[in-house]
């Protein structure tokens, strides 16, 4: 639509500016809050200007932890065992689903339909669906508290599955003669092929997986009863102290500045392949 | 440098028709042999079995001798081109083209010697570090056929290298194809659905259809004495003019729907007297004004050095073909009435009524 209607643009441009106002001033806050003393941010009002405790309350949330509530492990740790556990889910489930949509798509086996359906159905059964029992099972391998009972329940992925599927689909039969014409076996032909195309396929899921993977609360929740397991996101909400004890707020704030931080980082740094592997499949 | 040698092979699709019904061939060292047909014939399934890329259903194929039927496509000794060009596209050039001899574990040097002294040939010199996407349709045919040579295979199979080409290309193309196979005299199989391509590529031919070889030969054998009413109607441009005729015994023509042609008793050959047969005459040798065939002129092609008159005689529409200059001397109008006709024996093809098939004629 190309329409020269200035006080049109206006508005939507009012309008933009908004809601960015709207997302964006939480975040400040949060980061205002974070610079400050714990008293300050007590304070009603709380002042909306940069402090003078950036440095002092970052390192202590990321050492020292908070004091206050019922954690007293620092977040350093937490965000480590985010790290680690983000990274597993993503990169697992972009592993399992690159073979599996492999498997489905180049190679004839009995009941290879039903299994595509079956990978296929359980898009329809996320993690809070089948939480009960994939709990029984993990606290039944004893894997409560690691990191193996964090991440193995939330690798498969029907999504990445039928994405590299739609995909595979698209890459011309003769490119699989030309290669076996060549010489190159099935997993040759996977690795040399078929993993370089799809590179920005791989690159946009591992920034939507990896932000799945930080940001996953119920899971952790359920199977973490050690500190030293607890995922950053669980951390802040342990910072917060009910009852008699002091909730350090700036502490807390200065955390959640930090949780942010990964999944920020990925997507800046990943943004370009990540645009392009949503629009285009390159050939 | 090897022989082809196909027996009696055969394909059927599980499931399925029959697609290819028992080929039989062989094709010598060196020898580039085409393979035309109209699409759906089996041509490219044909040229695909013997790649390796379908499985033989019955009947054997020898490479040099040596039973391939069992064999993957990479032990087969072959190189295949085909019709997309299948280069691989995250690949520069020169990776493309040292793609299977690095699978084969050839030394590094040797590698880099083979794929550049294929490039000078193909004069890819300069593109080796380019991508295919950067690349022109025949640059990409090119670094193809370069990935083909590098292997130095026994056979090389063509499947339709030029469809994707536009036209002037295409004849470039295939004047560089000539090239290098007289250049290589590697054992080549082609196969296409162009019959210029086939008439100017081939030392040999097989016209097929419906999984069946009408006719193998050279070009000229098979433009001048076709096998059968399909050779004859699919070999030439336009193509021959087929007519359904009852020969009397004393050499009198008419066609089926009653129309005398006063050919003259003396060209209609003894073999096809008495009977009912198709008469085929190629446009070309078709001359306007003789006796012969009374025609209704219904349009006129011209295409600048030559003109093309459809004509109508009784049911069947007839083209001659005509220079010029011979148009220039006598206009023709849309709805005339004339005559014309052959005037040499040689130049009458008779085929059988049934089946179609070529009477021998001495």
């Amino acid at each position: 639509m190309i329409e020269r209607r200035p006080w049109l643009d206006m508005l939507a441009h009012a309008i933009l500016l908004l809601g960015l106002a709207v997302v964006a001033f939480p975040l400040y806050v949060t980061f205002v809050a974070s610079t400050q003393t714990a008293r300050e941010v007590a304070d009603a009002p709380m002042s909306l200007l940069p402090g003078s405790h950036f440095v002092e309350n970052y390192v202590r949330a990321l050492f020292a932890g908070s004091g206050g509530g019922s954690s007293g492990t620092p977040v350093g740790r937490m965000m480590w065992v985010s790290l680690v556990m983000a990274l597993a889910i993503a990169l697992g489930k972009i592993a399992i689903s690159l073979l599996s949509a492999f498997a489905v798509v180049y190679f004839r086996f009995p009941g290879r339909m039903f299994f595509f359906w079956m990978i296929f159905v359980t898009l329809m059964l996320p993690v809070e669906v089948r939480i009960a029992p994939t709990y029984k099972v993990v606290s039944d391998l004893g894997l409560l508290n690691s990191y193996a009972g964090l991440t193995l329940p939330l690798i498969a992925s029907a999504t990445a599955t039928f994405l590299f599927r739609q995909f595979f689909l698209t890459v011309p039969d003769e490119l699989i003669e030309a290669a076996r014409i060549d010489g190159a076996g099935p997993m040759r032909f996977f690795r040399d092929v078929l993993l370089p195309l799809s590179r920005t396929s791989i690159a946009a899921l591992f920034v939507i997986q990896f932000i799945y993977g930080w940001n996953q609360y119920l899971w952790p929740l359920l199977i973490t009863t050690q500190e030293d397991m607890y995922p950053v996101v669980i951390g802040i909400k342990r910072m917060i102290s009910g009852g008699d004890s002091v909730t350090e707020w700036n502490i807390v704030m200065a955390t959640a500045m930090l949780a942010m931080l990964p999944p920020v980082l990925v997507v800046i740094l990943m943004q370009k392949q990540f645009v392009k592997g949503l629009v285009d499949s390159e050939k | 440098m090897a022989t082809l040698t196909l027996r009696s092979v055969t394909k059927t699709y599980p499931g399925g028709a029959p697609v290819i019904h028992g080929i039989d061939m062989e094709i010598g060292d060196g020898e580039f042999v085409v393979i035309v047909g109209p699409s759906g014939c089996g041509k490219s399934t044909l040229l695909r079995m013997v790649a390796g890329l379908e499985s033989v259903t019955g009947g054997e194929i020898r490479i040099d001798g040596r039973r391939v039927n069992e064999l993957e496509p990479a032990e087969r000794d072959i190189a295949m081109v085909f019709q997309n060009y299948a280069l691989y596209p995250h690949m520069t050039v020169f990776a493309n083209m040292a793609y299977g001899l690095k699978l084969r574990k050839l030394a590094k040097d040797d590698i880099r010697q083979r794929v550049e002294a294929a490039a000078r040939i193909l004069e890819l010199d300069s593109l080796l570090e380019r991508r295919p996407r950067q690349l022109s349709g025949g640059q990409r045919q090119r670094v193809a056929m370069g990935r083909a040579i590098v292997r130095e295979p026994k056979v090389f199979l063509f499947d339709e290298p030029l469809s994707n080409l536009d036209a002037k290309l295409r004849v470039q193309m295939r004047l560089e194809i000539q090239k290098l196979h007289r250049r290589l005299s590697t054992t080549s199989l082609y196969v296409t659905h162009d019959q210029v391509e086939a008439m100017t590529l081939a030392q040999r031919m097989i016209v097929m259809n419906k999984g069946l070889s009408e006719q193998i030969g050279t070009p000229s054998e098979v433009f001048e004495y076709p096998a059968s009413t399909f050779v004859a109607g699919f070999i030439g441009s336009p193509p021959m003019n087929l007519l359904e005729v009852d020969v009397g015994p004393e050499g009198s023509v008419r066609t089926a729907d009653g129309q005398e042609l006063a050919l003259g008793t003396s060209i209609v050959p003894p073999e096809v007297r008495g009977r009912r047969a198709i008469l085929g005459m190629r446009p070309e040798h078709l001359i306007l004004h003789a006796r012969g065939l009374p025609l209704e002129i219904e349009m006129i092609e011209t295409l600048g050095s030559e003109q093309l008159v459809h004509g109508r005689c009784g049911g069947t529409m007839v083209v001659v073909r005509c220079t010029a200059r011979m148009a220039a001397e006598n206009r023709l109008a849309i709805g005339d009435h004339l005559q014309c006709g052959p005037d040499e024996r040689h130049l009458l093809h008779w085929f059988e009524a049934e089946g179609g098939r070529r009477i021998p004629v001495a």
